[in-house]
């Protein structure tokens, strides 16, 4: 029982960045009627900005410290970064330690912005051709976006952590009566599920609450009586993209301390999160969210020791082949509706 | 002459809660231009369509020269010598106009597949030969090297009959051949169905334009809200009062 | 319209001649010359250009004619190459018996995976490609190592058993004793040409594989092909039973696929599972948008031009572009090399990608579209069709 717990909780932040990327995906769908292959890019480039904020903190410069002296007995110099000099050291300390955190006050609005762009300089064009070109074209896209990252960060991943007030770990195993250290989970994965589950909720609630949101469903639902209701339902899909976007931007940046971002983790997250969209239904919100905890909890009971030994390689093919047995068996997906793009 | 080609024999169906068809049993003569008429949703529509394999009815079935084809495959239907000429044209846009109608010309000489790889197009010069009669004798012989898709809805129509009659079907099914055509046009289309009386052995229309069933149909059945309400010649048919209900009643409201 | 076969036979004709002389166009500038970098008659080169020329014909068959796109098609190629390898393994460096092996097992592969992704159109079709590629891939890296080897590749080792090699036989591909890897060299002035019978050999496939093509693409069967692309719910109302149509397409594209793989481990007998990587599915998409889908010479030509400017753009470095630009003001040659820098070396994929965006974007008939855009010079085009200038997906 502790081992299936334990899985499940593993399966859950893995499942929280599918979830979070299907999502976006589907509103993209959903509202423009465009496959966006780049999508993936967006969520590599939003943990991108948690790079750069913690590289800019840590921008800093030389100063003596009359306290310290080196092999030759002159005061050593130490770097200290600008921003412990401006703020203080122990608060421009905290501000480094939080970078991650805080690099989501930064991703929101670049990736807002970068959304925009995108819709309507490149996007915008694609709407009336067919899914095969919008797919060529984001697939391009999504090319020259990872290189241009590569060309500033490099190939390598780079580290990112935490806040170290988080590291550690939370002992589930004691607080469900097990013994202690058999459920034990990072504070961080836990965070990321929280963070998640927030952003959907908060998607949900804005699709669900707002003038704004209800027009957006509509529109999803029926394109053509929106527009003639004299409503411009494309401004307001352009917003969504934005919206889109800036979702995967922030799951990207609350995944760097789970994995040290590197210029290709788009499209690695991409091919697996159009899997998840095409599992929960193609244009379905909620399907999308399903599928992506569904396919994350499943992808970890895979790789459990005891089902690897019994089918070999499991682990590698389980999130394909469960798509491939829904395309078949159930085209639109676990909560598609029917005949939303059922061939 | 008596033989009945097509039976539809108590076909129901239905869409969610809406009756389409109720229990319609029509038979067509081997030979006769028989023309199905009603008002607008009287399921004559679906009836071709549940005639082609498009839609499967909710009970009873569809029965062509002895063979039941409900529940076959629309290409194994055409294969049996029924071929649909569609309402908004359905012809493949980026081939030329040539193509479009060699198409079902091979489909009609090497059957449902052949993996026909080894030869070249231009050598099939029966088949070319007879998609340029074909073309000819609906007036597209000259752009037969245009592509389908710069033509006009009405032209259109015809490369989509040529495509229909090159393969020679033994039942052929029109719906509404004339519909948004301007009287010159349809005058012209009643002459091209005039014309291909003697090699179509069967035709079905449907048709809501009078002056259309009565210059082509030899027996005219009427639909009103799904169901069979008057059968018979066209002079029998004009002469029935419940007819006279069903079609013009709305009209003297 | 529809092509005469005498026109036909000149553009094979010109296929031939221009595939056997490439080894002399693609060297153009003398051996010590500045511009020699551009030269492209290197062996391994030519071998891949005429390779990837083979996998994008194949591609080519069927997006190119039906419009389906699959991404899946580094499956094949990982088939081809690790066939080869294993035929090498199990019975000598001749390269025929793989290279049938090659084709066979793409083929059966081919038939399996089409069989069930075809049950779907559209991006389902692409996405469902995709997801066996990318299974095919993890799998050749985790448990089906005994027959790949994992991460280190398949390669053949002294212990390996290789029945029917004997005491005479070359130690390095080969075809009834032809080695691959040998060259004639011809130095004629400043300039110098390599004869690769590697080349050769794959130059005279890929000829093969490209009259093959043709004589598809001007079949009642390719015809067939065409007007699924165009209209496939009206093939079904004409009689046409597509399924079988598209899988052939399927396998047969496969195949070429597989051919392509298992060539280039005769041409180096080593076999990686990167090779069924999903980015190798893309690249040949790229190759064939690149060129213009659905043209005969369109997506040869598209390898082509990948394949060069990888090689080309890969090789230079900041030097050579200071080398470039020395002749400029120092001010103006080290912002052009700035601006320039992140396009070459490391950075051909950021170029490539471009490139493809500007393509997809403004010529969505690629190259092809291009040269007819470009004037009369295509006027007699031997490719007598006219090309559509966009792409549909099979809906």
């Amino acid at each position: 029982m502790d081992a299936i717990i334990l899985q499940i909780l593993n399966g859950l932040d893995k499942g929280s960045a599918y979830a979070l990327i299907a999502l976006g995906l589907t509103l993209i769908f959903g509202t423009l009627g465009v496959v966006n292959f780049a999508h993936g890019a967006l969520f590599m480039i939003g943990a991108f900005c948690a790079v750069t904020l913690q590289k800019l903190l840590g921008l800093s410069y030389l100063v003596e410290d009359p306290t310290q002296k080196d092999f030759l007995g002159n005061p050593l110099k130490v770097q200290v970064p600008y921003i412990e000099k401006w703020l203080g050291a122990d608060l421009g300390a905290a501000i480094i330690d939080w970078s991650v955190p805080l690099a989501i006050l930064l991703a929101i609005p670049v990736m807002l912005i970068f959304g925009f762009v995108m819709e309507r300089g490149l996007i915008k064009h694609f709407y009336k051709r067919s899914h095969a070109e919008q797919i060529l074209v984001t697939f391009g896209l999504a090319i020259v976006l990872q290189e241009i990252v590569r060309f500033f960060f490099g190939a390598n991943p780079i580290q990112t952590g935490a806040p170290s007030a988080l590291f550690g770990s939370f002992d589930f195993g004691v607080l469900a009566g097990y013994g202690p250290d058999l459920i034990i989970y990072p504070y961080w994965r836990l965070i990321y599920f929280l963070f998640a589950l927030l952003v959907i909720a908060g998607v949900f609630a804005f699709l669900q609450f707002t003038t704004f949101g209800l027009v957006v469903r509509a529109g999803m639902q029926d394109r053509q009586t929106v527009s003639l209701l004299g409503i411009n339902i494309d401004r307001r899909f352009t917003a969504m993209f934005g919206i889109a976007a800036a979702v995967a931007g922030v799951a990207g940046v609350m995944y760097t301390p789970i994995l040290a971002p590197n210029y290709h983790m788009g499209m690695d997250f991409l091919v697996l999160s159009f899997v998840v969209v095409v599992v929960g239904g193609m244009g379905s919100l909620g399907g999308a969210v399903l599928a992506g905890f569904l396919l994350g909890i499943l992808q970890s009971f895979a790789s459990m020791n005891e089902v690897k030994a019994v089918l070999p390689g499991i682990d590698q093919v389980i999130i394909y082949l469960v798509a491939i047995i829904i395309l078949l068996i159930r085209p639109r997906g676990l909560l598609g509706r029917k005949g939303v793009m059922e061939d | 002459m008596d033989n009945v080609v097509l039976h539809v024999a108590d076909v129901y169906k239905s869409f969610g809660g809406l009756k389409a068809l109720t229990d319609i049993d029509l038979q067509v003569m081997e030979g006769t231009t028989h023309a199905i008429i009603g008002p607008n949703g009287a399921g004559k529509s679906t009836l071709l369509n549940v005639c082609i394999g498009r839609i499967p009815p909710d009970s009873g079935a569809v029965v062509f020269d002895g063979t039941v084809i409900t529940g076959k495959l629309p290409h194994e239907i055409n294969q049996l010598g029924v071929v649909r000429v569609f309402q908004t044209p359905e012809i493949f846009p980026d081939l030329s106009l040539l193509q479009n109608v060699m198409v079902p010309a091979f489909a009609k000489r090497d059957g449902a597949f052949r993996l026909n790889a080894a030869k070249m197009v231009t050598g099939q010069t029966d088949i070319i030969e007879d998609a340029e009669r074909w073309l000819a004798d609906v007036g597209l012989v000259d752009q037969r090297h245009s592509h389908a898709g710069s033509l006009s809805r009405g032209d259109k129509r015809r490369l989509e009959l040529a495509m229909g009659l090159i393969q020679r079907p033994r039942l052929l099914l029109l719906d509404e051949p004339t519909a948004g055509m301007s009287r010159h046009d349809t005058n012209a289309t009643i002459d091209l169905l005039k014309k291909i009386k003697e090699r179509v052995m069967t035709k079905v229309i449907i048709e809501h334009d009078m002056h259309v069933v009565f210059s082509l149909a030899d027996r005219v059945t009427v639909l009103a809200q799904g169901q069979v309400i008057a059968d018979g010649t066209p002079d029998e048919v004009k002469g029935n009062p419940k007819v006279q209900e069903a079609y013009l009643g709305g009209a003297h409201v | 319209m529809l092509g005469s076969s005498r026109q036909d036979h000149l553009f094979l004709l010109f296929v031939i001649v221009l595939t056997l002389a490439t080894p002399i166009l693609l060297q153009p500038f003398p051996e010590n010359s500045a511009m020699a970098q551009f030269n492209a008659g290197y062996p391994d080169l030519m071998q891949r250009f005429a390779i990837y020329g083979i996998f994008a014909m194949g591609f080519n068959i069927l997006f190119g004619l039906t419009g389906y796109l699959s991404f899946g098609h580094a499956a094949f190629l990982g088939v081809g190459s690790y066939s080869v390898v294993w035929m090498y393994k199990l019975l000598s460096f001749n390269v025929l018996p793989g290279l049938a092996l090659a084709v066979a097992a793409s083929a059966v592969f081919a038939l399996f995976i089409g069989y069930v992704s075809l049950r779907r159109s559209g991006i389902y079709f692409s996405i469902l490609t995709l997801a066996f590629a990318q299974m095919s891939y993890n799998l050749a890296y985790s448990v089906l190592t005994p027959l790949t080897n994992g991460e280190t590749g398949l390669q053949v080792y002294s212990n390996d058993p290789q029945y029917l090699l004997n005491p005479q036989s070359p130690t390095s591909p080969h075809i009834f004793g032809w080695a691959m890897n040998d060259s004639t060299k011809l130095t004629l002035g400043g300039w110098e040409f390599t004869f690769n019978n590697g080349y050769y050999f794959t130059a005279i496939i890929a000829i093969l594989a490209f009259y093959i093509s043709m004589r598809i693409f001007r079949s009642p069967f390719g015809l067939m092909l065409r007007a699924v692309k165009t209209n496939r719910r009206r093939l079904d109302y004409s009689g046409v039973n597509t399924k079988p149509y598209m899988l052939s397409a399927f396998v047969i594209s496969g195949m070429y696929a597989g051919l392509a793989g298992g060539l280039l481990a005769a041409m180096d007998p080593l076999a990686g599972a990167e090779r069924m990587q999903w980015t190798a599915s893309g690249e040949v998409v790229l190759m064939t948008i690149l060129g213009g889908a659905g043209t005969l010479m369109g997506p040869v030509l598209g390898a082509g031009l990948i394949k060069y400017l990888e090689n080309i753009f890969s090789k230079i470095n900041e030097g050579v572009l200071h080398q470039w630009f020395s002749w400029l003001p120092d001010w103006l040659s080290d912002s052009l090399i700035t601006v320039v820098k992140p396009f070459v070396g490391d950075g051909w994929h950021l170029t490539l990608g471009l490139m493809f965006v500007l393509v997809v974007v403004f010529l969505p008939g690629g190259m092809m579209e291009g040269a007819r855009r470009l004037g009369g010079m295509f006027r007699n085009k031997p490719d007598g069709k006219p090309v559509r200038s966009e792409l549909r997906p099979a809906e």
